[in-house]
């Protein structure tokens, strides 16, 4: 009868003991490579540190104005582009400019490495039913294992600070991508694919002549969505040490400053809405050729 | 003699998981029904031979699932065979490599397709300078290439267009012209027009045919509508479950239909606008009317026949010389179907 009412778990000791053996072992690997892992890393680390302090030592209405500018080059609308600086004029303004530079260079690193090896992987997983069957799984383990888990051996291995913030916020940020350019790619015509066979593509005419640009819409929308959830990865990738808004978010949680949290969240949020519609309005334009006679 | 540009000799293709295993047994006549219920394999095609001579229009009919796309997909080899064999110009193509097969699908052979498969990414004049770009063609060659073809086909000035923002029809001529621009021997045609309205489709044809007066090329013509075939083919070639069941002159298969499946797709033409009298005339019969030209069509020849007075005519050929006779017995027997059960071959009962 016990047997139903107790779970059969193994045995105490037993478990102790498994549970060292993978923490000693995974010590052990750090000690041993966990200097080569962090040189590694090393120019990331000097491109994210020298994009911070080019965004804070420059003069803020220049800062102002390129994000504006940029706003205007995704958006083409006047609308977001006002948003955009009404929302930095409010930031400087209430004393989280430093912080949301720090945030604003870590997204933007962040974004780029997930695009530079989430797009090379999602061509991977298009081109092979057996890396797609391979590569889900992880992405699904990637999204849905709580983020400070993960937290846990990227700090045994490299401590505490930027690069492993930014690697956390990597592994947190970087599925999205990866699977919308795999069905991105999945999802072009079959017509338009066998007409660049028929007509002599290679494989590099047919990747990058047709299957990337048609892909384009979703790879964007994998994009934008990596976007926002590197940026909802801020405020706990500060918990180990990556400058920026979460700080003051962490700050406030501790010490129940209700202000300064709803403030710098709020931040968070502006940045998220600008970023959401620069981005979108671009995947936008990009199909304008989709439309129809009527729609022009 | 006019020579041979595609020759396809006992081609079979048989989709499934293991086609090979199962060959045998197609080879041995096992039917398409008894294949799929026993093996789980779908027969797309069986013992094809094909002779398509070079400079003409050859079509290919058949209904829907008849094995049309599969076996024009064999040409340029977007489909392998299960078994066969695929001769161009006496390369064989099934032996090509992947290099060599790219290089033949560039310079050889070009494609037409039914749902057009164009590039919405790309202008209208870029589609067309696919092919060239592909080639690796300069780019202003390819461009000035883009635009002589697109004037041909009557676009000139929508360049800039996008495929969305064109008609199905100007959307096919952006097809047609993008196969006419790489300038292959070979024009593959899968029911090209097929997907455009009754008028829009004859004016194509028109298109396609005033372009072959002048370009000669090798043009493999897949459609199910027999009017199509009719009026653009030089030759035709009836495909059913994957088989050819009849192959000739259009003519020939007019006034000859093999079985009933042949017969259900010729019984609702309109004879008289479709049968030519040289098709139908005797022997010459010393001038027993006026001249009439082998070519023209019954209805067109029924008024001239009716009002001689001996009710027969002479028929002529393109240079006036005498080939035969016709009367309007003759004509009238003509216009009648042709009754099935009395040709030797009834296989489709
Ligand atoms: N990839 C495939 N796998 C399995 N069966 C196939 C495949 N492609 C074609 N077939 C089968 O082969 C047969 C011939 O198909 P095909 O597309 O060549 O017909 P079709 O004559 O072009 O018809 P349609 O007029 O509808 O285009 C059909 O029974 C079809 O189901
Ligand atoms: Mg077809």
């Amino acid at each position: 009868m016990e047997f139903f009412t107790e779970f059969p778990e193994m045995e105490r000791g037993a478990l102790r003991d498994l549970k060292k053996t993978i923490d000693q072992n995974f010590r052990e690997f750090s000690r041993e490579y966990g200097e080569n892992i962090e040189n590694f890393f090393d120019p990331l680390l000097w491109f994210l540190a020298w994009l911070q302090d080019l965004l804070v030592a420059a003069p803020w209405p220049l800062v102002i104005l390129v994000i504006a500018g940029l706003a205007w080059l995704g958006s083409r609308s006047v609308k977001v582009v006002v948003g955009t600086i009404l929302s930095f004029l409010a930031i400087g303004y209430f004393g989280m400019w430093e912080d949301t530079m720090a945030t604003l260079a870590i997204i933007s690193v962040a974004t780029t490495v997930c695009i530079a090896l989430g797009i090379p992987l999602g061509i991977l997983m298009a081109r092979s039913d057996r890396a797609q069957a391979l590569v889900t799984p992880v992405l699904d383990v990637m999204q849905t294992i709580p983020a400070f888990v993960y937290l846990i051996p990227v700090v045994m291995l490299l401590g505490i600070g930027k690069v492993p913030g930014l690697i956390a916020v990597c592994i947190y940020a970087i599925p999205p991508i990866v699977r919308l350019t795999n069905l991105g790619i999945r999802l072009v015509e079959k017509e338009a694919l066998e007409a660049a066979d028929a007509f002599g593509a290679n494989y590099s005419q047919r990747l990058l002549g047709v299957q990337l640009p048609l892909a384009l819409p979703n790879i964007f929308a994998g994009v934008n969505q990596t976007i926002m959830m590197a940026l909802s990865m801020v405020v706990i990738a500060s918990m180990i040490g990556v400058a920026g808004l979460g700080v003051p978010v962490l700050r406030s949680i501790s010490n129940q400053y209700l202000a300064l949290g709803l403030m710098n969240g709020l931040a968070i949020v502006a940045l998220a809405i600008i970023f959401d519609r620069v981005s979108q309005q671009y995947g936008e334009r990009l199909q304008k050729h989709r439309k129809g006679i009527n729609h022009d | 003699m006019t020579d041979i540009k595609i020759r396809i000799e006992n081609l079979y293709k048989i989709f499934g998981p293991k086609p090979k295993s199962v060959l045998a047994a197609v080879q041995d006549g096992m039917s398409k029904t008894e294949l799929l219920e026993k093996h789980n394999h779908v027969l797309g095609l069986k013992d094809i031979n094909i002779d398509i001579p070079a400079r003409g229009i050859s079509v290919i009919m058949g209904l829907s699932g008849s094995g049309k796309s599969t076996l024009i997909r064999h040409i340029n080899r977007l489909i392998e065979p299960t078994a066969g064999k695929l001769l161009v110009d006496d390369d064989d193509v099934l032996s090509m490599s992947k290099s060599e097969l790219i290089q033949f699908r560039r310079h050889k052979a070009s494609m037409v397709f039914q749902k057009f498969g164009l590039h919405v990414h790309r202008t209208v004049a870029e589609n067309v300078a696919y092919g060239l770009v592909v080639q690796g063609t300069a780019m202003n060659e390819a461009k000035s290439q883009s635009h002589k073809w697109l004037e041909r086909v009557g676009l000139a000035g929508f360049e800039n267009h996008y495929p969305s923002q064109l008609s199905g029809g100007m959307q096919q001529r952006v097809g047609l012209a993008r196969a006419l621009a790489t300038d292959a021997e070979i024009l593959l045609m899968d029911e090209a027009f097929s997907a455009l309205d009754p008028l829009i489709r004859t004016d194509m044809q028109d298109v396609l045919l005033d372009l072959q007066e002048e370009l000669h090329k090798t043009i493999v013509f897949i459609t199910h509508d027999l009017d199509e075939a009719l009026r653009i083919g030089d030759t035709i070639a009836i495909l059913r479950d994957g088989a050819v069941i009849q192959q000739g002159e259009p003519q020939q298969i007019i006034m000859h239909p093999e079985d009933d499946y042949i017969f259900d797709f010729i019984k609702d033409i309109n004879r008289g606008r479709v049968i030519k009298i040289g098709t139908l005339m005797a022997a010459p019969n010393n001038n027993v009317g006026p001249d009439i030209d082998r070519n023209m069509v019954l209805e067109d020849a029924l008024q001239q026949v009716a009002s001689s007075p001996t009710q027969e005519c002479n028929v002529v050929d393109s240079v006036g010389t005498r080939i035969g006779s016709i009367s309007l017995t003759q004509i009238v027997a003509g216009l009648a179907r042709p009754d099935v059960e009395a040709t030797p071959d009834a296989r489709y009962r």
